[in-house]
């Protein structure tokens, strides 16, 4: 850290002056998890409860405020079906339904998603009754190493709710921001084109 | 990511107040709203925003679009730039709005992004990304990594000795062809500033992009009426077909009389430092026959006073033929 940018005691003395100003008595934040801060007296919580709702189950989490959404499915709830690519909203990897709206976990904090309505791949279906969107994914082979799969079948299930034309133009365009290193596109294409046409 | 404190805003009011004792609401800002975080949370991630305390605004009643007495819209500071684009007002009255909004980031993001983010969202310049490197926006006084190093996306227009950043929205542009209004509230009280005063020219303090100060908050942008008669367009041109960045864009909004071009609004994105009105241009269009001759000299005069980089030569007519291809549709 250089001289001429803020240090962490700065910040901190802010952080503390900005309190009790806001609804933070809405969040509480965990004393007993917190560990001190490293510098100042100025304590920071290391910690904060929240509770999330993923794939219609409740769950209770103390986590560090940083924790991104993806962070507290995957490493927190253990939902690897969600993937990390880039962590920085450029590949879809990572895409979500929240409140029935795909999203990009990567850029979301978990304390964001409090409140809402998460579902993940493992939500949508499971191997013996499978999405017909998964289904589809199935029977046009629509990937090679599977790595942005339940992240483009989030996203195309979602997409279908969304207001777009139905030829292949639109689809593609829709499916964008779902990125596949594989390059299996024309199959993932295939197996929304026939969720979408029936 | 430096650790930093969450906290939700219960009303705009509460969010001022803790957002007002920061030193600035620019670049290295102590407390940060936060809204879509598609742009802070990627910065942050990065440690070029370390705010020390992060206020969810996700919860004010801002997300509404509403229409005005008199014509126009009210947009809410958190209305999501897909409700924004798929809105039947927009669609109407506002068609290059909607164009531009559809034609930036992902349908993911777009689910995310809301419009008082996407007014503040930040230069994609990799030196500012990066903080190893010299970067006089992130770190006043560091040095320009830009000017001699990799520019051929940055900016033709409004740039400085000190930083020659493009701004990368593509909403900005559409907004400022549209002449729309921010309405920010603050420890002052509320304001409204037309969006062509609402962005800073890099300077000697390429760190202030906006007129934003500790405490303001965006609450709506305003839309005046259509103009009658008017149609509008946005074109993006860029590496590749979606998900990227403008290149050049232009977002144009044109109304004929008997042939002759009687209203024209001329905006650039994705080639200046900030997002581009071009009264040079306009002036250009007025008045005279919708042919391809004022086209290209519209487009002439709107470049004119471009300062290319090492790399970034090829915007200068990438811009030009991207404004003659929007007024063309336009006009036809
Ligand atoms: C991979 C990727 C691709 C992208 N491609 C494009 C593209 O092609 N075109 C394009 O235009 N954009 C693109 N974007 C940028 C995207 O549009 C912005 O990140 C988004 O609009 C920011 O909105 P947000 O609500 O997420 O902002 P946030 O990240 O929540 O906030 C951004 C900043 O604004 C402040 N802020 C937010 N709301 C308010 C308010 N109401 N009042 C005061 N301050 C506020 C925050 O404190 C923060 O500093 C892309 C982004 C990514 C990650
Ligand atoms: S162009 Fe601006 S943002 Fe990029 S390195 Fe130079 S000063 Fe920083
Ligand atoms: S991991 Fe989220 S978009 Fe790449
Ligand atoms: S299947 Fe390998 S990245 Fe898409």
């Amino acid at each position: 850290m250089t001289s001429n940018e803020f240090t962490r005691r700065d910040m901190l003395t802010v952080a503390a002056a900005g309190t009790g100003a806001l609804a933070g008595g809405s969040f509480p934040m965990t004393p007993a998890a917190a560990a001190p801060a490293k510098e100042g007296p100025e304590s920071m919580p290391t910690l904060m409860d929240l509770s999330l709702s993923v794939n219609g189950k409740e769950h209770r989490l103390s986590l560090d405020p940083r924790t991104t959404l993806l962070d507290a499915l995957r490493e927190h709830l253990h939902l690897t079906g969600t993937k990390k690519g880039c962590d920085h909203g450029q590949c879809g990897a990572c895409t979500v339904h929240v409140d029935g709206r795909r999203v990009n976990s990567c850029l979301k904090l978990a304390v964001m998603a409090e409140g809402a309505e998460v579902t993940t791949i493992e939500g949508l279906g499971d191997p013996d009754r499978l999405h017909p969107m998964q289904q589809a994914f199935v029977e046009h082979d629509g990937y090679q190493c599977g790595y942005c799969t339940s992240g483009q079948i989030m996203s195309a299930v979602a997409m279908m709710k969304e207001p777009w034309g139905s030829d292949d133009a639109d689809i593609r365009e829709a499916m964008s921001g779902n990125i596949c290193r594989c390059g299996a596109y024309q199959n993932i294409l295939a197996a929304i084109r026939q969720v979408r046409h029936g | 990511m430096e650790l930093f404190t969450y906290a939700r805003a219960a009303s705009p009011a509460d969010a001022i107040k803790a957002a007002a004792a920061a030193s600035t609401a620019q670049q290295g800002a102590e407390v940060r709203f936060v809204a879509g975080g598609t742009t802070l949370l990627d910065l942050m991630k990065l440690d070029v925003e370390r705010p020390s305390r992060v206020i969810d605004i996700n919860h004010l009643p801002l997300a509404h679009i509403e229409r005005m007495p008199g014509g126009g819209l009210r947009i809410g500071a958190l209305v999501r730039n897909a409700d924004l684009a798929n809105h039947a007002d927009v669609k109407q009255g506002y068609p290059v709005l909607s164009q531009a909004l559809l034609s930036g980031a992902s349908g993911q993001l777009r689910n995310m992004a809301t419009t008082g983010g996407n007014l503040l969202q930040r230069t994609r310049c990799v030196y500012f990304r990066d903080t190893d490197t010299p970067c006089n926006k992130r770190r006043p006084g560091s040095g320009c990594s830009a000017i001699d190093g990799f520019n051929r996306t940055m900016a033709v227009l409004g740039t400085s000795e000190q930083c020659i950043a493009s701004n990368p929205s593509d909403m900005n542009v559409a907004l400022t062809a549209l002449e729309a209004a921010v309405v920010i509230r603050g420890i002052g009280g509320e304001r409204q500033v037309p969006i062509g005063d609402f962005f800073l020219l890099p300077g000697d303090t390429p760190d202030r992009e906006t007129v934003m100060m500790p405490g303001d908050l965006i609450t709506h942008v305003i839309l005046p009426p259509p103009q009658d008669g008017a149609r509008s367009h946005y074109l993006k041109l860029r590496d590749r077909a979606s998900y990227e960045f403008a290149l050049a864009s232009a977002a144009v909004v044109l109304a004929t009389d008997k042939g002759a071009i009687r209203h024209a609004r001329v905006a650039l994105g994705g080639v200046a430092t900030r997002p581009w009105r071009s009264p040079e241009a306009e002036r250009v269009l007025l008045g005279k026959p919708a042919t391809p001759a004022t086209f290209a000299a519209a487009a002439a005069a709107a470049l004119r006073d471009a300062k290319p980089q090492s790399q970034n030569g090829f915007k200068v007519e990438l811009a030009k033929r991207c404004l003659i291809n929007a007024l063309t549709t336009v006009a036809a």
